[in-house]
């Protein structure tokens, strides 16, 4: 239980309100990964029309990575792993993990076909329009996963739907600069340290942000335990990842160093999320604190003469 | 009570809204319902543990337990047994709430989760792959993943929906020996629940309260609703619970946003060359 809960609020033995969500350490590894990729295509995109070449053969190499292991985290997860396909069966707005698989397969396919046409040097224009539909449904898998556990219940999810996706945009977005200025000589890798450098910067921002917009309540999740020990690590290596690209980035050592902490940095971030969500679900005054304070039609008492429901009696405040 | 989400589908073989009315106020513990609800639908025994928890060793409404009959000892005077002493127990036997617009069905991204032609909410097993993502999208905790002899499938109530097909009543209301959990069509229950609520309330009895009988609720009123005796958290139940779908637009909205700066961040990133 969250140490900033009141302890005289009502509860049913201290015991959770909602159910913690079942998924392990697979579905931070996933978002990371995805991100990366996500973000890769997108840079590889960039360093295309910008007839960078060297730069686009790195990131296609970072996308190519990330959708080739994404997969693995992604299906592992499952309860019922072969059944992975059943996701193929719907598409649902309402779910955005339906409309993620759906992006998540588009990208996959286009990223394995534009970097297969490149390693056997066949089809170039093929692999050019495979290369330029992955850098267009590259943002999207950088940023539903956000959205994905945005529509949920958990209060530190649910609470911060406007800033995640933002979140795990810029984290994307760092991760793939990071990923592409240690792939690529310096001398090309001027727009991957710039991407590190914006996305790094950003990240740092939106997670402090989100973490504002929480609250005292909610957002002390990322003080606390294993999210607060992810988050603290993050900040410190994107602050060190992003200083760093600036001032020594165009030394190959510096590049190096500053990829490594802004790729550990952006893993962490994605860790802390998850961490921070598993422990506000365990926490039942982070269910029934704010929605008290919302107030609502759930609690009604009726008279029997009139029949209908009438407003809460003065003993559910 | 409006229909539940998507019961329109059905057209001319949609049913009239079956669900529970499950008054607390005359629960006497038994547990009839948990086990009435383990023998008929092969839920799997998940162990035997003291909790702890007054006359409560279930625990909880999860994968293996479809019904749970919470216990609460209170310091307080028993509204019902006037003259009584300082001391009330609460008892109410929770379970899957079939709501109106439900959390679950929207994430579900196998379409294991429907709606039934009675608007009652059920999981197909053979179709569930185990996502776990309308765990996270229940306000009220129901489901959970079966870890069970390797299972990996998300289970809850279904409202005994074979019985329903049979024209019988589920389980668990079958078994109840107080008719505390009572069973019909849903506009019936809501209209007896107002009345026995009032009789209540008239009688001096000025903690029973209806929960989820609402349609204006969060998550427009539920299959399976209540008659409470103190606020819902001390059942452990959300005070006022909203479905995330409610929010989908912003959240849409905000990956759509997030999106585009990736896009600007990305274009940002070349401006000023390569070197």
């Amino acid at each position: 239980m969250s140490a900033t809960s009141p302890t005289d609020a009502l509860s049913y033995y201290s015991q959770p309100i909602i159910k913690e969500p079942v998924w392990e350490a697979d579905i931070p590894l996933y978002f990371f990964t995805g991100g990366l990729a996500g973000a890769s295509d997108l840079l590889a995109l960039g360093a295309q029309f910008s007839g960078n070449r060297r730069l686009r053969t790195s990131a296609l190499a970072a996308a190519t990575f990330g959708t080739a292991v994404s997969p693995y985290f992604l299906i592992k997860d499952l309860g019922r792993p072969l059944r992975f396909l059943n996701m193929l069966r719907v598409v649902k707005i309402t779910s955005p993990m339906s409309v993620g698989t759906w992006i998540f397969s588009a990208e996959s396919a286009t990223t394995s076909v534009a970097a297969a046409c490149r390693l056997f040097g066949v089809f170039p224009r093929v692999r050019a329009m495979a290369q330029v539909l992955a850098g267009l449904i590259g943002p999207a898998q950088a940023t539903y996963t956000g959205a994905l556990v945005a529509q949920s219940v958990v209060p530190a999810w649910h609470e911060a739907r406007r800033e995640l996706p933002l979140l795990f945009a810029s984290s994307a977005a760092a991760s793939a600069g990071a990923a592409a200025a240690i792939l690529t000589p310096v001398e090309q890798a001027a727009p991957a340290r710039r991407l590190g450098i914006i996305g790094g910067a950003t990240e740092l921002a939106t997670s402090k942000l989100m973490e504002k917009r929480l609250g005292k309540l909610i957002g002390s999740v990322y003080h606390e335990g294993e999210a607060g020990k992810y988050s603290r690590f993050a900040t410190a290596s994107t602050l060190a990842g992003t200083a760093l690209m600036a001032v020594a980035g165009k030394r190959r050592v510096g590049a190096v160093a500053a990829g490594a902490l802004l790729l550990t940095g952006s893993l962490c971030e994605r860790f802390a999320v998850y961490h921070a969500g598993k422990q506000s679900a365990r926490d039942p005054h982070h269910t029934s604190i704010p929605q008290k304070e919302r107030g609502g039609r759930a609690v009604t008492q009726p008279s029997s003469r009139t029949g209908n429901g009438s407003s809460p009696s003065a003993s559910t405040r | 009570m409006r229909p539940g989400d998507g019961v329109e589908t059905y057209g001319g073989d949609a049913q009239p809204r079956l669900g529970f009315f499950t008054d607390t106020s005359v629960c006497i513990g038994c547990k009839a319902c948990e086990v009435a609800c383990k023998e008929w639908n092969l839920v799997p025994e998940d162990g035997l543990v003291w909790t702890g928890h007054s006359y409560d060793n279930t625990g909880e409404l999860n994968a293996n337990t479809w019904r749970h009959v919470a216990f609460i000892e209170q310091q307080a005077p028993d509204p019902i047994k006037q003259g009584n002493q300082d001391f009330r127990w609460l008892m109410e036997s929770d379970v899957c709430k079939h709501c109106t617009h439900a959390g679950c069905l929207d994430v579900c991204p196998t379409g294991a989760i429907f709606r039934t032609e009675f608007g009652t909410v059920v999981i197909q097993d053979d179709v569930c792959n185990g996502c776990g993502y309308c765990v996270t999208a229940c306000p009220f905790g129901v489901i959970t993943k079966r870890e069970l002899g390797g299972d990996g499938g998300m289970h809850k109530c279904t409202l005994c929906y074979d019985r329903l097909q049979d024209g019988m009543e589920p389980a668990c209301a079958k078994a109840c020996p107080t008719d505390s959990i009572q069973f019909g069509p849903l506009d019936e229950l809501v209209e007896r629940a107002r009345e026995r609520c009032g009789d209540l309330v008239e009688a001096g009895v000025s903690e029973a309260r209806l929960y989820l009988a609402d349609e204006n609720d969060g998550i427009g009123g539920a299959g399976a609703f209540f008659l409470l005796l103190d606020e819902p958290e001390v059942y452990g139940l959300p005070p006022q619970p909203v479905v995330p779908t409610k929010n989908l637009g912003t959240i849409w909205g905000a990956a759509a946003a997030a999106a585009g700066a990736l896009a600007i961040g990305v274009a940002a990133a070349f401006l000023g060359g390569d070197r």
